[in-house]
C-alpha cells in the first residue's frame, strides 16, 4: 500500500513550503492500512467525505468578493461564518463540456465529481473521487464508506464507481444507527474483548460463496463478467469487514455509543430533511469518531433539488426556473430561501463536526469534506463556478479559512488536488479539457 | 379464483390447437442474461419457499430503468458492497426464522442424529432440498459438499445443529445463484449451430414473466424429465401456471413495471395543498389500478386497448372521499362502474395515473403527455434543453395566464421548446380536469377548464375521448407487446427477432388483444428460448447442470 503515497506527493509536500514538518502529518498514509498500529502510534485516523447540496447558489450572495485568507462572508455564506478557518472556499472553476450538451443538473455534478464530463443524461465514465478516495484510506474499517441522504430516496446517491454501481444512501435516521451501532458494534473502549465465533463461522459461509466463482462467469459476456467481478469484489469487503470484527479495536478515545434516534418520517419537505439531515450528521460523527468508517457521503438534497416547502404547489428546482426575478431584490426570493437553508444545513454539519473532541482539536481538524452542489446558478442551469468548499485540514495536510478563485480553470484541478491530498498516487486526472495534472498549491498545507 | 381458472384454462386450451404452429417466423434469439433479482421477486420467493410468515428485513438497492423497464435494468445492475452486505444480513435473518423451533419441524425433510451435534447426511438433505429451490436447478455435487462442510463446522463449534445449518443456509441465500437468475444454455439439438435456454433455464423464465417468482417443485420437476424441451411438456406446465390465481401476481409484477408503479413508494403531496391525500390513498391508488388491469385483463379476460376506456374499476374509502363517491363497503374494495357522461373512463383518468405525473402541489400537462408517450406508446421524449426560462410558463399568479392551457401555450411558441412541447402538452391538457391529487376539477383560477386537444393528428374534447383515441392507437398494443418481450427476455429485442416481433403483434391483434394469449404464445414458443452467444463466447463452456 505505500505506493500509494507517491514520492511525488511527498515532493510536493516539501515544495508546497508549509510551515509543517514532512513527517508527522503524512504518517498515517503510510500507515492507512493498519488500524491498530495507528492507535498504538496515539495519532488520530485521518477521514475525507462529500457533502451534496442540490441546485447551487446565487454567485452574487455567494462567491466571496475577497481572495486569500480572511474572506469576506456575504449573505448567502452567513451559515459558516464560524467555521470559516475551517474552511476554503472554491469559486470559478469550470465544468468543461467540449461541445457536449449540458445535461441539466447531471453533467455539472458529474464533471466535479469524475472530472470527466458525461455524453448522455447520468453517464459516468469514471469513478467519483469518494470511490477513489475510499479505495486508498477506506480499507481498514467496518464499513468501507457510508452514504446518507436527507431526502428519503436511496437513488440519491453521487457515489458511484460506474453508471451501475452506485453506493445506495440511508434514508433513515433509525437505519443508519442500527446499521453501525446495532448488535454488531463492536465498542473500541470496552474493557474486555473476544473474538465472536460466529465471525468465523460468517467467513466460511463467504469463501464458500467464492469458490464457485469460476463456475458462475464462465458463460458470461464481458459486460456480465464485469458486473459478477463487483458481486466479488463486494463479497471480498464484507469478508475484511468481519475480519476487522475479529480483531480488538483500536480505543478511540472520542467514541460514545450514541442513542438511538426516533422512528422520523422522511421525504422532501425540507422541514424533514433538516431534522434527519441533522440527526443523520450526529451519527455520522459518532461513527467517525468510533473508527468504524473513514469515508461517507452525505446528500442533503438530490441534484435538481426536489425539496418543498410544505404548503407550496413548487419544489426548490421548479422554482429555479419558474419564479421571476424580483427586481428589487435581484434574485428569485423563494428560490434563494432554499439556497439559504441549504447552506445552514452545510453549517449543522460543521456544528457537529467540530463538537466532537478529538486529540488538540476537533473530529473535522482529522476530515476533508467536499462540500459541492450540482451547477451554479441553477435558474440557467450554469456550470461555469459550481461552488466547492473544502472543510476541515485532515490531521494538518489542508489549507483552510482562504477564498480560491478558478478564473475559468478545468473545475477537475479540485477533484485532482483533493485526491492527492488524501494520498492517491496519480498525477493527472480528468478528460477531455478537464485532463489536468495542475494541482491547486494552495489548498495544501 | 378458482372459478376465473377455470374459465381462462378454457379459454387458452382453444387457443393451444392453433397456436404455435409452423407459421412461427425463424428468430436469431438474443444474448441469455444475468438479471438481479427484484425486491418483489426476492420476497415472494422467501415467502413460497420457507412460508409467508418468515420476514425479510433489510434495504434492497434501488434498480435502474432501462428501456423503460426495471426488468431490463436488472440485467445491469450489480451488488455493491453496502448492497451485499444488506443480502449477508437479510439471508442469515431468513436462514435464522426457517430453521427456530416454530418453522424447522414444518421445513425439515429429516431429524438429526442429536440435536446438538453435526449430521451430514440430514443437512445435506436439507441444503438439498432447500438449494434445488433457490437455485432453480439442483446443487451440483461439489456446491452441495461446500455447504454441507460450513454446516458441520459451525454446528460443531456451536454445540447445535440447527444454529449450524443456518450457516450453511445463509450461504446459499447470499450466493450469486440465488441473488442472480443467471440463464444456463446448450447447443439447440434440432438446430446444429444454434443454442437454446437449458430447461432450468427455461423453467427461472417462465415462472418469473408468469409469477414473478421462482420455479415451484413441479416446474422443476418437468425441467428434470426433459418436458420443457417438448412442446407438449412445456405447454402443459404454461397452461397450469396461466390457470392459476398466482397469474395475477405476474401480471401485476409487469403492469407495476411498465407503469412506473414503484414510484408510489416515495410520491408525497403536499398535505396543505392536498390535504385528503396521504400514503394510505396513494397506495390504493395504486392498487386501484392494478384491481382495474387484472379485472378487465384476466377476470373478464378483456382486449387490452379497452383499459383506456372501461369505465369499471374498483374503489376503497378513502379513495371515495378523493373521488368525492360515497364507498359502502368499510375496508377494502367494491367494484366501480362510472355514469356514461362521467369525466372519468379509462386509467389514464384514475387518481394513480394522474397523481404520479404531476407535482407535489399541482398539475402538470407536461409530465401527463410525456407519460403518454413513454409508456404507453413507448415513445422517447428528449430531454428539456439546459438553458431554459421557464418563469414565465408556470407563474401561476399572472393574471394574463390563469391556466396550465394558457401558460403552455406562451411555452410552445418559444420556437427551442415547441418541438417537443408540441408533441406531449396537448395530450396532457385533456387530463387537466383532474388536479396534482387526481381530483375533478373544472375551473382553475376561476377560468374554465378547455380539456380538448389532439395526439398524432387524432382531435379528442375530454379524458374519455383521449382514451378512446388511445385504444384506437396501434402503437398502443404494440407497445405492451415490445414491453411483454423486453420485461420477458430481460433486454431489448435484437434485430434478428425483428419478424418474431411483428408475429407477436399480428397474432396479438387476431386473437383480440387478450394478455393471457399473448404470455401463452411468448411461454410455449421455441423463439423465446432461443439464446445467441454472448459477446466474447464462441461456444457454452460451462457444463450442463441436468
Amino acid at each position: 500500500m505505500n505506493r500509494q503515497f507517491g514520492r511525488r506527493t511527498l515532493l510536493r509536500g516539501l515544495a508546497g513550503g508549509a510551515a509543517v514538518t514532512v513527517g508527522v502529518p503524512l504518517l498515517d498514509c503510510f500507515l492507512n492500512t493498519n488500524g491498530t498500529a495507528l492507535a498504538a502510534g496515539g495519532r488520530m485516523p485521518v477521514r475525507f467525505g462529500t457533502w451534496f447540496w442540490g441546485c447551487g447558489m446565487t454567485p452574487d450572495r455567494w462567491v466571496p468578493k475577497t481572495l486569500g485568507a480572511n474572506y469576506d462572508i456575504p449573505v448567502e455564506l452567513k451559515p459558516i461564518e464560524p467555521f470559516k478557518q475551517q474552511v476554503t472556499v472554491l469559486s470559478g472553476f469550470q465544468a468543461l463540456l467540449d461541445g457536449r450538451s449540458n445535461f441539466p443538473h447531471s453533467s455539472g455534478n458529474i464533471s466535479v465529481r469524475t472530472g470527466s464530463a458525461p455524453d448522455k443524461a447520468d453517464e459516468v465514465k469514471a469513478p467519483t473521487i469518494d470511490i477513489l478516495v475510499g479505495d486508498v484510506m477506506g480499507t481498514d474499517t467496518r464499513f468501507r464508506s457510508l452514504e446518507m441522504t436527507a431526502t428519503g430516496d436511496p437513488k440519491h446517491s453521487y457515489s458511484k464507481r460506474s453508471a451501475n454501481v452506485t453506493n445506495p444512501s440511508e434514508v433513515s435516521p433509525l437505519a443508519l444507527y442500527t446499521r453501525i451501532f446495532g448488535p454488531e458494534f463492536q465498542d473500541p473502549n470496552a474493557a474486555d474483548f473476544k473474538p465472536d465465533p460466529r465471525i468465523m463461522l460468517r467467513q466460511s459461509v463467504l469463501s464458500a460463496i467464492k469458490d464457485h466463482r469460476d463456475r458462475f462467469e464462465k458463460n458470461l459476456g464481458a459486460a456480465d463478467r464485469a458486473r459478477l467481478d463487483q458481486y466479488f469484489t463486494s463479497v471480498r469487503q464484507i469478508e475484511q469487514q468481519l475480519q476487522l470484527q475479529l480483531q480488538k479495536p483500536p480505543p478511540a478515545e472520542a467514541c460514545l455509543l450514541p442513542k438511538a434516534p426516533p422512528e422520523t418520517p422522511v421525504g422532501t419537505d425540507i422541514e424533514m430533511a433538516i431534522r434527519n439531515h441533522k440527526m443523520m450528521a450526529e451519527l455520522l460523527a459518532m461513527a467517525l469518531a468510533c473508527n468504524q468508517t473513514k469515508v461517507f457521503n452525505v446528500v442533503f438534497s438530490d441534484s435538481a433539488s426536489n425539496l418543498r416547502r410544505s404548503g407550496s404547489s413548487t419544489t426548490h428546482h421548479s422554482l429555479t426556473h419558474e419564479e421571476q426575478i424580483d427586481p428589487k431584490l435581484g434574485y428569485q426570493p423563494q428560490a434563494t430561501w432554499f439556497v439559504e437553508r441549504s447552506m445552514e444545513a452545510w453549517g449543522t454539519f460543521l456544528e457537529v463536526m467540530t463538537s466532537i473532541r478529538e486529540g488538540d482539536g476537533t473530529l473535522l481538524d482529522n476530515t476533508m469534506v467536499f462540500a459541492q452542489s450540482d451547477t451554479q446558478l441553477a435558474k440557467t442551469h450554469s456550470i461555469a463556478g459550481i461552488p466547492i468548499m473544502i472543510a476541515g485540514k485532515a490531521g494538518g495536510k489542508v489549507k483552510t479559512g482562504i477564498h480560491i478563485a478558478g478564473n475559468g480553470d478545468p473545475i477537475s484541478r479540485v477533484g485532482l488536488t483533493v485526491q492527492q491530498i488524501m494520498g492517491v498516487s496519480i498525477d493527472r486526472w480528468g478528460s477531455g479539457s478537464m485532463l489536468t495534472s495542475k494541482s491547486i498549491p494552495e489548498l495544501s498545507a | 379464483m378458482i372459478r376465473h381458472g377455470i374459465r381462462i384454462a378454457a379459454a387458452v386450451g382453444l387457443l393451444a390447437l392453433t397456436a404455435c404452429g409452423p407459421d412461427e417466423p425463424a428468430s436469431s434469439g438474443g444474448p441469455p442474461s444475468v438479471r438481479r433479482m427484484t425486491e418483489a421477486q426476492y420476497r415472494q420467493t422467501v415467502a413460497d419457499i420457507f412460508g409467508p410468515d418468515v420476514k425479510v428485513t433489510g434495504r434492497f438497492e434501488p434498480g435502474m430503468r432501462t428501456s423503460g423497464l426495471l426488468a431490463v435494468g436488472a440485467g445491469r445492475v450489480t451488488v455493491t458492497p453496502s448492497g451485499f452486505e444488506q443480502y449477508e444480513a437479510m439471508g442469515r435473518g431468513i436462514a435464522a426464522q426457517a430453521l427456530d423451533e416454530k418453522h424447522r419441524d414444518r421445513l425439515m425433510p429429516c431429524k438429526p442424529a442429536s440435536p446438538t451435534a453435526p449430521d451430514d447426511g440430514c443437512a445435506a438433505q436439507f441444503l438439498g432440498k432447500f438449494g434445488r429451490l433457490l437455485f432453480h436447478r439442483p446443487l451440483l455435487t461439489d456446491e452441495l459438499r461446500d455447504q454441507v462442510s460450513v454446516a458441520s463446522k459451525a454446528a460443531q463449534t456451536l454445540g447445535d445443529f440447527y444454529a449450524g445449518l443456518q450457516f450453511g443456509l445463509a450461504g446459499l441465500l447470499a450466493a450469486p445463484e440465488f441473488v442472480f437468475r443467471e440463464e444456463d444454455f446448450e447447443p439447440d439439438p434440432a438446430h446444429a449451430g444454434q443454442f437454446r435456454l437449458t430447461a432450468y433455464a427455461k423453467a427461472q423464465r417462465l415462472s418469473f414473466l408468469l409469477w414473478n417468482t421462482s420455479p415451484d417443485d413441479e416446474l422443476l420437476s418437468a425441467a428434470a424429465r426433459g418436458d420443457l424441451d417438448t412442446r407438449k411438456g412445456l405447454a402443459m406446465q404454461a397452461d397450469r401456471m396461466l390457470a392459476s390465481p398466482r397469474l395475477k401476481d405476474g401480471v401485476r409484477a409487469f403492469f407495476t413495471d411498465m407503469l412506473g408503479f414503484d414510484a408510489f413508494d416515495d410520491l408525497a403531496k403536499d398535505s396543505v395543498i392536498y390535504p385528503k391525500f396521504s400514503l394510505k390513498v396513494a397506495n390504493e391508488a395504486r392498487e386501484q389500478s392494478l384491481l382495474t388491469i387484472t379485472d378487465l385483463l384476466i377476470d373478464r379476460h378483456g382486449d387490452y386497448r379497452d383499459l383506456f376506456t372501461t369505465r369499471k374499476t374498483f374503489l376503497s374509502r378513502p379513495l371515495g372521499m378523493l373521488y368525492r363517491l360515497p364507498v359502502a363497503t368499510r375496508t377494502g374494495f367494491e367494484p366501480h362502474e362510472f355514469a356514461e357522461g362521467d369525466p372519468r373512463a379509462g386509467l389514464l383518468s384514475e387518481i394513480s395515473f394522474l397523481a404520479l405525473h404531476s407535482h407535489p402541489g399541482r398539475s402538470s400537462p407536461t409530465l401527463r403527455g410525456k407519460a403518454v408517450r413513454e409508456l404507453i406508446l413507448c415513445e422517447t421524449v428528449p430531454a428539456p434543453p439546459a438553458n431554459v426560462n421557464f418563469s414565465i410558463v408556470q407563474d401561476t399568479s399572472n393574471p394574463q395566464f390563469k391556466t396550465a392551457r394558457d401558460r403552455l401555450t406562451a411555452h410552445r411558441t418559444n420556437p427551442t421548446c415547441a418541438g417537443c412541447h408540441k408533441i406531449i402538452d396537448p395530450i396532457g391538457l385533456g387530463l387537466e380536469a383532474f388536479d396534482g391529487a387526481g381530483q375533478y376539477r373544472a375551473n382553475e383560477n376561476g377560468a374554465p377548464i378547455d380539456t380538448s386537444g389532439e395526439i398524432d393528428g387524432i382531435a379528442f374534447k375530454n379524458a374519455a375521448s383521449l382514451g378512446k383515441a388511445l385504444h384506437d392507437d396501434p402503437a398502443t398494443p404494440a407497445c405492451l407487446v415490445t414491453d411483454i418481450y423486453r420485461y420477458a427476455a430481460g433486454r431489448d429485442p435484437t434485430p434478428g427477432e425483428k419478424d418474431w416481433m411483428a408475429y407477436l403483434r399480428q397474432r396479438f391483434a387476431a386473437g383480440g388483444y387478450r394478455l393471457p394469449e399473448l404470455l401463452r404464445l411468448i411461454a410455449i414458443s421455441d423463439d423465446f428460448y432461443k439464446v445467441s452467444l454472448p459477446t466474447g463466447l464462441s461456444e457454452p463452456v460451462k457444463e450442463a447442470t441436468r
